[in-house]
């Protein structure tokens, strides 16, 4: 339902978007094909649920990277949609028995309407004040998931049933499910690969650079900011969603404010505004929190660390850097 | 990530298996929080505990060649459950043990369930472990908030405090563990002047104490956990709320909590619990051997670890094999349990572990010998009172 809104303000960036070559550059495809040879790969080399984790993490950060690299806008709520998202689509697999794909789309259009009420509500602000009125959004969702009595307080909905795909293709197994989490989450970046290139991401990168440009060109930036604002959040619903089924669970941790701050910790230390950082700053923050796990308290202060040093030695993040090196976008 | 600590030598345990023709590996994994608020009363005391309980039960020389690991879950479910999960395929882990944390103990028992694990719960208080979520590998040691209601709730009121009022959490479990606790105090024939909820957590409690303080009640329930009761029971003591002669109860509460607030400003409180390192002879050397090796006295979380890690061995031995989960749980609820540090003991066909509950009043400063020198027993409350009957659904002995 977004995409025929982005058709319908599309013609228009005709004019202002420079020529490019149609479809994916080279180097991008083939960064994708090897990351998908990769992927197929994984959950023989690690153990399956690990990758599955990473991934349902790098859509998330890929989500909010959409909205904050590429529109520009910081949100200091997306905790919201992807826990939101999670909770609902527990509920639906649990207690309404639906199947995996369409518990995972009612998570999907959960935080899709909730992007759209917290969206139209905080674009109207700028800078600080829209990640603030962000963050308190969110914080009435983390509330509202503590005390509703379908969420089960802060036990959260546990035994969600692994069901079966369509109906017909069970998830029971770790590697089966491995393979729908990748289809997603893969589909999912693939498709906000393609927002970010449509007319439409040019529209977002001009508001992003020069919002009054952009308006004395025409554009209806207020319109361009929700949807960029909904096809985030959707996203990021998406990945909480999906991280439900895989864990079988829904619990107060993906809606509370430190998973914001994480996806943006995520999106920083991979390259903000890049197509692949997210993702590699996701799989860093996944893999530090796993495997670094018994230093209890440490995880937090060597994340900080690291946070630091990229501030000061290499803003642009690690992809970002390694963009600069290649002299290409990544 | 994990820490591993390998027990009984390739010599022992070669010398042994030979001599007893049963050489059997069991690997437990100790998962509960190593790094946050619930660090102190389980964390690594108690992988200590259940250490001691191997030695105790010289598994080396009776075949058994233990390894133990551990791991922090940050009292976070995806977290637990991801490590639960990895220890069950990878790691080849036969039973995990401790699991604070609700939220994470009832993720770690569905995936023991459907695993064939098991589950030695001693952290966790949630009752739904052995109702609402019960499963055939679950075994839950030490509490529930249903026990620790009974106990205060019962023992309180039939001690005179008869009028009480409530400070609540306000959030599932501090509305369940009102409401569970209300019941007991009617039952006894006392009376809820009032009640109020504090947003979860919370720093001020000033108001919702002078409230407390202006009810008239004899007795005020703290029906909350952790960073919150702590608070509440430091601005009571700075209002001179308990000098000034209202009891403070604290419906969940750990020796560890109350050595780290002192005896002078938690003196009076009343509180459950189902250990206490100063009962007896036998709590007392275990408990100094556990000082011994971790510093500080043992929680009845650790004490829990300890006495279920025991009665699971033993469940082991008797089988001769540590791969079916089930039928170890089922084997414990045959065994009729004398434990050194819980008495009489006895695994319901739910899971839940029968032993008896005490209510403790923490000592006036002047009392106190020692900095661990902290409760003086006030009553027993047996088993069968303390904790909840069984669910039909959930007795699996009957199937």
């Amino acid at each position: 339902m977004a995409m025929n809104d982005a058709g319908a303000a599309g013609p228009k960036t005709a004019d202002d978007a420079p020529a490019r070559p149609a479809g994916m550059p080279m180097l991008h495809k083939a960064i994708f094909g090897i990351l998908l040879i990769f992927l197929l790969a994984l959950p023989f080399l690690v153990y399956p649920i690990f990758a599955m984790k990473v991934m349902c993490f790098a859509l998330f950060a890929a989500a909010f990277n959409l909205l904050l690299g590429f529109g520009g806008l910081l949100s200091f709520g997306h905790a919201a949609y992807f826990g939101g998202a999670s909770y609902v689509a527990a509920h639906a697999a649990k207690v309404w028995g639906l199947t995996p794909e369409l518990s995972v789309l009612a998570g999907t259009a959960a935080a899709a309407f909730l992007g759209l009420i917290i969206g139209a509500l905080s674009i109207r602000r700028q800078g600080i004040y829209f990640a603030m009125v962000t963050l308190a959004f969110a914080q009435m969702v983390y509330f509202l998931s503590l005390q509703l009595p379908f969420t089960g307080g802060e036990d959260g909905i546990q035994s969600v049933p692994r069901g079966d795909l369509f109906g017909l293709i069970p998830l029971q197994d770790n590697i089966s499910l491995y393979f729908f989490v990748l289809a997603v989450t893969f589909g999912g970046i693939l498709f906000l690969y393609r927002i970010v290139h449509s007319p439409f991401g040019q529209v977002l990168k001009a508001i992003r650079e020069n919002e009054p440009r952009a308006v004395s060109l025409g554009y209806n930036v207020n319109r361009y900011k929700l949807l960029v604002f909904v096809l985030s959040a959707t996203f990021a619903g998406l990945a909480g969603a999906t991280k439900s089924q895989v864990f079988q669970l829904a619990s107060l941790t993906d809606v509370h404010w430190s998973m914001s701050g994480e996806v943006v910790l995520m999106t920083l230390l991979g390259g903000m505004g890049t197509i692949f950082g997210p993702l590699v700053g996701a799989a860093a923050i996944v893999t530090m929190q796993n495997y670094l796990a018994t230093l209890g308290a440490w995880v937090t202060i060597i994340q900080g660390v690291i946070f630091v040093i990229g501030v000061l030695l290499f803003r642009e993040g690690i992809v970002g850097v390694i963009s600069r090196w290649l002299k290409r976008p990544l | 990530m994990l820490k591993r600590i390998a027990f009984g030598s390739a010599i022992g345990a070669l010398a042994a298996g030979g001599a007893l023709a049963q050489d059997i590996d069991v690997t437990l994994g100790v998962l509960n929080d190593r790094s946050g608020v619930y660090a102190d009363l389980s964390g690594e005391g108690s992988v200590v505990a259940t250490r001691m309980a191997v030695e105790d039960f010289d598994a080396a020389g009776k075949g058994l060649n233990v390894e133990i690991i551990s791991a922090d879950h940050q009292n976070k479910p995806d977290i637990g459950s991801n490590i639960a999960r990895q220890w069950y395929d990878v790691d080849g882990v036969n039973a995990i043990i401790d699991v604070p944390t609700s939220s994470v103990a009832l993720a770690v028992a569905d995936i023991t369930a459907e695993k064939n694990g098991v589950l030695l719960d001693s952290g966790a208080g949630s009752t739904a472990l052995t109702r609402e979520q019960c499963q055939p590998n679950t075994v839950h040691w030490t509490y529930d908030t249903a026990a620790l209601a009974n106990g205060t709730g019962g023992a309180v009121t039939n001690a005179g405090g008869e009028k009480w009022f409530f400070l609540t959490a306000d959030y599932a479990f501090g509305h369940s563990l009102e409401e569970n606790t209300m019941a007991v105090v009617k039952e006894n024939g006392g009376e809820v002047v009032g009640n109020v909820r504090h947003p979860f957590p919370s720093q001020d409690f000033s108001s919702f104490l002078l409230q407390a303080q202006g009810s008239g009640a004899d007795v005020i329930g703290l029906a909350n956990a952790g960073g919150d009761t702590v608070n509440a029971i430091k601005q009571a003591s700075e209002f001179g709320i308990t000098q000034a002669g209202q009891k403070l109860a604290a419906l969940l509460m750990f020796v560890t909590d109350v050595h780290s607030l002192g005896a002078e400003t938690a003196q009076g409180l009343n509180l459950t619990e189902a250990f206490y390192w100063d009962q007896n002879d036998a709590t007392r050397d275990w408990s100094a051997r556990f000082e011994e090796a971790h510093g500080a006295k043992p929680t009845m979380v650790h004490a829990g670890a300890y006495s279920a890690t025991l009665a699971y061995l033993a469940a082991v031995e008797a089988l001769g094999s540590a791969e079916d989960g089930a039928a170890i749980v089922a084997k414990m609820k045959e065994a009729d349990i004398d434990d050194a540090l819980f008495g009489k003991t006895k695994v319901r066909g739910d899971g839940r572990a029968i032993h008896d509950m005490y209510l403790f009043q923490v000592k006036a400063p002047g009392d106190s010998t020692g900095e661990w020198d902290l409760y003086e027993q006030i009553s027993t409350i047996s088993g069968e009172d303390a904790f909840l009957p069984m669910l039909d659904e959930c007795d699996f002995t009957k199937k």
